[in-house]
């Protein structure tokens, strides 16, 4: 572990997907070839008539959905409304899921069309798509190489740290974002995203790839910006403060050694990529 | 390996979809290149601030108020 975080209580168990060897979904955890699906008897029981199986249903995912719908409205009281909305229309519509994907992934594909929907009402009937503001070059190459303090988010009290992230995330365009909630906050795969979003697979992994940079590029910015204000406050003249000297002449090369700031997320005898990849942690 | 093609493998090597073959040389790449070991780095730690922090909070009473408005509409769609 290379991070104390705020516990997300959403989730019971915290697994970063490059940490878990078995790492598939965290939303669903995968049936083998011949295993049901725990939601597919749940919509086979709401076909029957039980609604007391949706129920369930929408207990299991209705904060997955909020979070979605937030993403892309940006506006709780939209948000609230698109997860009523999603949740509604998948019930009035079950008859139409074939099964041929999982019970979720057919569920976000309704919030975020609802989503998009709702933001088509607000900007009155301006025609809204998912692949709003992607042509944008910002990010898709890295910049910036200064490493992050060994815990940067201890720099902040919690409802900085939520600003941080809320105004970094909502920065990258809805195309990117939506992306990026759906495979590396929600755990879906590449396929279940392309899905879930109608894209195809390459159209997701390079929106996924521009995400996480422009992402980890901004939050260098606060994170960078934050550690070298720490370290001139401390201001013991170590006289070995780093230098830029890398090409991009803005930050420290990360294998030289630092004062007591240890290797981050780097498995002592691992190697720099970390644990061996597990048989079932691909998506691609 | 270049850093360009380091980079173009960044996501597969942080979802761990790489084989074994190109998994040493991109070991080696990094154990000479800062600047690609720091972004993959810090990379993954965005990932994981992102996976750990729910930045929009979604309270209890939030959630069984909307619980209670979805369901009484999806009795009364029956």
């Amino acid at each position: 572990m290379f991070y104390r975080l705020t516990p997300n209580r959403s989730r019971p168990v915290q697994y970063p997907a490059f940490l878990h060897p078995n790492f598939m979904s965290t939303i669903q955890p995968v049936a083998g070839q011949n295993e049901q699906h725990p939601d597919v008897a749940l919509v086979e029981r709401v076909r029957a008539g039980d609604l007391a199986a949706y129920d369930t249903l929408v207990r299991k995912y209705e904060r997955q959905l909020f979070r979605i719908a937030q993403h892309i409205t940006q506006n709780r009281e939209d948000a609230e409304d698109v997860m009523q909305d999603a949740f509604l229309k998948a019930y009035e519509k079950l008859d139409q899921f074939q099964g041929n994907s999982k019970f979720y992934t057919w569920l976000v594909r309704i919030a975020v069309n609802e989503s998009l929907m709702r933001l088509r009402k607000r900007r009155t009937g301006k025609m809204v798509s998912i692949d709003e503001d992607i042509a944008t070059e910002e990010g898709s190459v890295p910049r910036d190489f200064a490493d992050w303090a060994p815990n940067p988010e201890q720099n902040y009290n919690q409802s900085e740290l939520s600003e941080i992230l809320k105004k970094t995330i909502q920065g990258l365009p809805q195309g990117f974002r939506v992306v990026f909630v759906l495979r590396d906050v929600d755990g879906l795969s590449t396929e279940e995203a392309a899905e879930a979003l109608g894209l195809s697979v390459p159209a997701v992994k390079s929106r996924l790839l521009r995400a996480r940079l422009q992402l980890r590029e901004r939050l260098t910015r606060y994170f960078k910006k934050k550690a070298s204000a720490v370290s001139q406050a401390n201001s013991a003249p170590k006289g070995n403060e780093p230098q830029a000297n890398g090409p991009m002449g803005n930050g420290p090369r990360a294998n030289e050694p630092r004062e007591s700031e240890p290797s981050v997320n780097e498995p002592k005898g691992n190697g720099p990529l970390g644990a061996e990849p597990g048989g079932d942690g691909a998506d691609a | 390996m270049t850093c360009t093609e380091f980079l173009s493998m960044l996501d597969d090597v942080i979802d761990q979809s790489i084989a074994a073959e190109t998994r040493a040389e991109i070991e080696v790449h990094l154990r000479k290149c800062g600047h690609c070991e720091v972004v993959l780095d810090t990379t993954r730690k965005t990932i994981e601030i992102y996976r750990c922090h729910e930045i929009y909070e979604f309270p209890t009473e939030v959630s069984e108020r909307l619980h209670t408005v979805i369901m009484d509409r999806c009795k009364k769609a029956k």
